[in-house]
């Protein structure tokens, strides 16, 4: 059994005990030590610059041209901290139980608890750092409220939060880097994760810019990759983002977690032809306003407007009458799935819901709306080329964040010594299901409050262990190995594109593992990719060279997805309930609600990786809930 | 619709680049630009030849990674939009399309329309930050900031670094994206201790990069994906005066 | 002190604005040319003497050369390291859409301003401080004439006539941009600048365009 090594002492003091009793490195030792950060998302930035700051040497890379870029410079809608600035009865406790509510009971209480408690000093930074908050007219900090919860705990910058608190770990970055204690190496993809005499040593990537292998050594290596949910192609995420850092180092012997619970965003934009590329989300805060209706008959082939009132089904407003539009985000999406699947959705491909807006409009008028949503509703313009104040707004749920990653214990060490997962690239604190506003915390918590506690006191350990350099026979092996991939991709010379076998797995996986799964479909779905693995191995063809070249780098992301597919099929496969965004349909009520089962379930994923054409192993770490009291998630 | 493109084309930052031209059949209006052009590399790769590599990533207009000249013009014919956000509805059956890097000497091409801006980060290194350390912040309540002067900082704030302004500046200049991290942090009351030297020291390390001078012609404003206002110039240029007669 | 590209600005803006003042003086000395001719005649002689003689005049005059000279010599630095900056070529460049035509061609409108420049300072300039003038009724050299006889010839008018609608649309971007580079940025005032810049420009244009084409139908003897 895997020791996610809590501290001792009452829920609200494990991490200050954590933090009275862990090692500290004199200065002048830090100075000796290098660490790798590999992705500078929020995150990573935030834990490059903080460790800099500390004292220690640090690397980060980005397959980015600009740290800058990373994706979490997309989120939109805010960060949550528990400031009761509202004076509405928020606390650090009731932020915790939201959180582990919100996750449906599949997260630990500690990281939870540490979460909510980090979350007061995350605010004070980023205001130090100069992000710009929304403020009241009195200058005091504006607050606004989020799906699930019933306080107002939500800071934002306009739709723009994730920007401007990435633009504030990456500004203190840059000064780590002007200070010379940050090397940023841009344009750089991690490729392998090398590990000496069990430990991790450093990472082999690849120079984007000039193909060049590279080798990089350091005492500790810390993986802030973000995501995975562009497996399903079709999706909110970045084109570049993928899961070939956690995946490789999987391979290397870090176990991942609750692989297949994959958050499915209910307003995003749906796919409208085959060529696209990607889901647009739209904000959350749509449904404060707007109502979301299918027509009541199936294969209704009219427009929108000329649909009568009597004839539209408001399906949340029927089924969860107490939340209605504002249900969380699983609950939504899947409500969403259920009518569309039953031939109701609307627009070209038949695949999306409408968002409208005009009870609002002829409620608040116009004026009321566009000094809400005005930005949102020009983004739709310039997408679809259609008024949304004349039309309901047509939306479909897609694939946006994934609460699986790299298991990690409570200092954020994944199964790997010496190698940390930070955001969401670790298995992280939502459980089954993140509530809005979350991530953006998460990710910033990981990075500026608790690595730099807990790699600290890993390190203090390797101080008198012998210095790795890059001449180490472990890099030149790794090396190798990738040399040969990136060769094989380039030699294949089939037919088909990267993107293909990717749209192709998408496809699948949305079908058979997306927002409900059963046993039949995660078992086909395994056939169906390992069948897709062998096509790609056969037929992949990549042209150009082996330095700049787009296609190339596809090809190993898509060729980790693949794998990664079959571990998120296997994941769903085992987990023979339905708990937050895991929907298994033999695992529901009469009437169509999920049904958890806390006597069989309560415990957290962990694969291991026992080779190609091996079945991965499970370990299960047990959730103990000392503090909280199970419950059954109901929003009717 | 079809489409005749004619895309630059450059192996290697010292090579030579020239003009390719390309015919796009079955491009329909609803795909973005760059969706047009996943359909013609799609259609390259079948062929057996290179890609176009072009630079790309969230797709929704706020990571700054896409940049292209379309017709002459930063990120295309729309005003206020990233060349993701555009979409093939803004041009017409059978139209040339001329696609080119953005250029300046201090964005050299890597490959194709692929350039190289880390000239930007160089110039947030030299001082487009506010120096607080991890842990040294105070109540966040404790610094007042006006619901204005947030939000002005909100709109320097904004600026995604995509470059467009330096594109469409005749003289190459970075003016605006340097003026917008100057307004940034000035406005606001914790980076407004630094001004003086943030000031000097970005202004001198936007020439380092080789950057033009500002003719305030105005052209970035009308480009900028983010409609970032050019009298952060002028204050840019207030900043900079003030530190330069005040200084010891 | 390291010349950073905010620093040339400050000295084209600066020297600039001295031109701008100047321009009026200069406008307000030559209006007096649409007096009836006889008080015209001693009156435009009298102020271009008074001009020539005084201490306080003199140091001006010597900083409008100087002004002159920098404005122009900046001028080209800023456009060297302009082009340099550009790197290569863009091979279809529609940029000029999103552009006034003025602001983006100041170096030429300028180029057209000193070629006229030269042109004035050898007919009048030169000619009133090394040339042999006659003297009017009161002894002053009759500059007045000079001016009356060089306006009668259509070429001489058009030629002045053009290279005021240079100043024009220099003026026009020149005004606002060099209160940019000082540092107006408050939104109300940087639109009250760019009215008083209209107001300013128009008015010394056609202030000065008036006078050639006055001298030239009124005048004709």
């Amino acid at each position: 059994m895997i020791d996610a090594k809590i501290p001792e002492g009452n829920l609200a003091d494990k991490w200050s005990n954590y933090k009275d009793r862990s090692k500290l490195i004199n200065p002048a030792n830090r100075k000796k030590l290098d660490i790798i950060v590999v992705g500078t998302g929020l995150a990573g930035s935030s834990c490059a610059a903080t460790l800099a700051e500390q004292g220690y040497n640090v690397k980060s890379f980005c397959f980015q041209d600009s740290a800058r870029r990373a994706h979490s410079v997309a989120a939109q809608g805010g960060v949550n901290a528990a400031k009761n600035y509202k004076n509405d009865g928020d606390s650090v406790y009731r932020m915790f139980y939201d959180t582990i509510k919100g996750g449906d009971f599949r997260s630990r209480e500690a990281n939870v608890y540490r979460l909510a408690e980090c979350s007061l000093a995350l605010i004070d930074q980023a205001v130090a750092q100069g992000v710009p908050f929304a403020r009241e007219y009195a200058g005091y900090l504006s607050n606004r409220s989020f799906g699930g919860v019933q306080v107002s705990r939500t800071f934002y910058a306009r739709g723009q939060t994730g920007q401007q608190l990435l633009i504030g770990a990456y500004q203190a970055m840059m000064r780590q880097e002007s200070l010379g204690k940050v090397k940023t190496y841009t344009r750089h993809e991690m490729l392998d994760l090398v590990l000496v005499d069990g430990k991790a040593r450093g990472i082999i990537a690849r120079n984007l810019e000039t193909g060049k292998i590279e080798r990089h050594a350091a005492n500790a290596v810390v993986l802030a990759t973000g995501g995975y949910g562009k497996v399903y192609y079709l999706s909110t995420l970045a084109m570049g983002c993928n899961t070939s850092a956690i995946w490789r180092a999987h391979k290397k012997g870090a176990y991942m977690s609750g692989v297949s619970w994959i958050q499915f965003h209910p307003t995003c934009l749906p796919q409208i032809g085959e060529t696209q590329s990607k889901l647009t989300l739209m904000s959350e805060s749509l449904r404060n306003d707007g109502r979301i209706w299918v027509p009541r008959k199936a294969g209704d082939d009219r427009v929108p407007n000329e649909i009568p009132e009597e004839e539209r089904d408001y399906y949340l407003e029927r089924r969860y009458p107490t939340f209605g539009n504002l249900s969380p985000r699983d609950i939504s999406s899947r409500a969403a799935k259920e009518r569309i699947d039953a031939g109701c959705g609307l627009g070209p491909m038949k695949n999306a819901v409408c968002l409208d807006f005009s009870k609002a409009l002829k409620e608040q008028g116009r004026d009321k709306i566009e000094e809400k949503y005005g930005n949102l509703f020009r983004m739709y313009e310039k997408i679809n080329g259609v008024d949304a104040y004349k039309e309901p707004m047509l939306i479909s749920p897609a694939a946006h964040f994934t609460m699986g990653g790299l298991w990690v214990d409570y200092d954020l060490m994944t199964t790997i010594p010496g190698l940390f997962a930070l955001g969401e690239a670790n298995f992280s604190d939502h459980g089954a299901n993140r509530l809005g506003a979350n991530s953006l915390l998460q990710s910033c918590v990981d990075g500026y409050f608790i690595a730099p506690y807990t790699i600290p006191n890993f390190l203090s350990t390797e101080l008198k262990s012998e210095k790795v350099t890059t001449d180490h026979p472990a890099f030149a092996e790794a090396e190798m190995v990738i040399r040969e991939q990136l060769d094989r991709f380039l030699n294949v010379q089939g037919h088909l594109s990267a993107d293909h076998f990717h749209k192709t797995l998408g496809k699948l996986l949305y079908d058979k593992c997306g927002l409900s799964r059963t046993k039949e479909s995660l078992e086909q779905a395994i056939i169906e990719i390992e069948a897709l693995k062998k096509s790609f191995d056969h037929d992949l063809k990549i042209t150009g060279d082996d330095q700049v070249n787009s296609e190339l780098e596809k090809a190993g992301r898509v060729s980790d997805f693949l794998e990664l597919g079959i571990l998120m099929c296997y994941d769903a496969l085992q987990r023979e309930e339905s708990c937050g965004a895991h929907f298994r349909e033999e695992f529901q009520t009469a009437d169509g609600e999920a049904v958890r089962n806390d006597e069989d379930f309560c415990y957290v994923s962990a694969w291991e990786w026992k080779g190609e054409d091996r079945e991965p192993v499970l370990h299960k770490e047990p959730l103990v809930f000392e503090t909280v009291k199970l419950t059954v998630r109901s929003y009717k | 619709m079809k489409l005749y493109l004619k895309i630059w084309r450059q192996e290697h930052r010292e090579s030579k680049g020239d003009m390719v031209s390309y015919e796009v059949e079955g491009i329909s209006e609803q795909m973005s630009f760059l969706e047009m052009l996943d359909l013609l590399n799609e259609r390259l790769i079948k062929k057996g030849e290179r890609v176009i590599e072009f630079d790309h990533d969230c797709r929704e207009g706020i990571c700054g990674a896409c940049g292209m000249m379309i017709n002459g013009r930063a990120h295309g014919p729309l005003s206020g939009t990233t060349t993701c956000q555009l979409h093939m509805r803004s041009f017409k059956d059978g139209e040339t399309v001329y696609i080119e890097p953005f250029r300046a000497a201090a964005f050299p091409v890597l490959r194709d329309l692929k350039i190289d801006r880390s000239a930007f980060d160089h110039i947030i290194q030299s001082g487009g930050y506010v120096s607080a350390s991890t842990g040294q912040a105070p109540e966040s309540n404790s610094i007042l900031i006006a619901h204005d002067t947030a939000e002005a900082a909100f709109d320097a704030a904004a600026c995604i670094g995509c470059g467009a302004c330096v594109a469409t500046c005749k003289n190459s200049s970075a003016a605006l994206f340097t003026s917008a991290k100057i307004s940034h942090l000035v406005l606001l009351p914790q980076g407004k201790l630094e001004s003086a030297d943030r000031v000097i020291k970005m202004v001198g390390q936007m020439d380092a990069e080789g950057f033009g001078h500002c003719s305030n012609t105005e052209a970035c404003e009308v480009e900028c994906p983010q409609e970032i206002s050019v009298l952060h110039i002028g204050r840019m240029n207030y900043e900079y005066n003030k530190a330069l007669a005040l200084r010891k | 002190m390291k010349q950073t590209t905010l620093i040339y600005k400050l000295v084209m803006a600066t020297t600039g604005l001295f031109l701008c003042f100047f321009l009026i003086i200069h406008l307000l000395g030559n209006l007096q040319l649409l007096s009836p001719p006889e008080l015209a005649r001693e009156q435009f002689n009298w102020y271009s003497h008074l001009l020539s003689g005084n201490i306080l005049i003199k140091i001006i005059s010597y900083v409008l050369y100087l002004s002159l000279i920098a404005h122009a010599v900046y001028a080209l630095i800023i456009t060297r390291v302009n082009i340099k900056a550009q790197g290569s070529k863009y091979v279809y460049d529609k940029r000029s859409k999103v552009s006034s035509w003025n602001s983006r061609n100041m170096g030429i409108l300028g180029t057209i301003i000193l070629i006229f420049l030269i042109i004035h300072f050898k007919d009048y300039w030169y000619v009133y401080k090394f040339g042999n003038l006659p003297l009017d009724a009161k002894g002053n050299k009759d500059l007045y004439t000079i001016v009356i006889t060089s306006f009668q010839q259509g070429w001489y008018v058009i030629l002045y006539e053009l290279s005021f609608i240079a100043l024009g649309f220099h003026l026009l971007h020149g005004f606002f941009s060099a209160s940019r580079t000082l540092g107006l940025y408050h939104r109300k005032y940087a639109v009250a600048i760019r009215v008083v810049g209209w107001i300013y420009s128009l008015a010394i244009t056609l202030g000065f365009m008036l006078i050639p084409i006055y001298i030239y139908f009124n005048l004709n003897s």
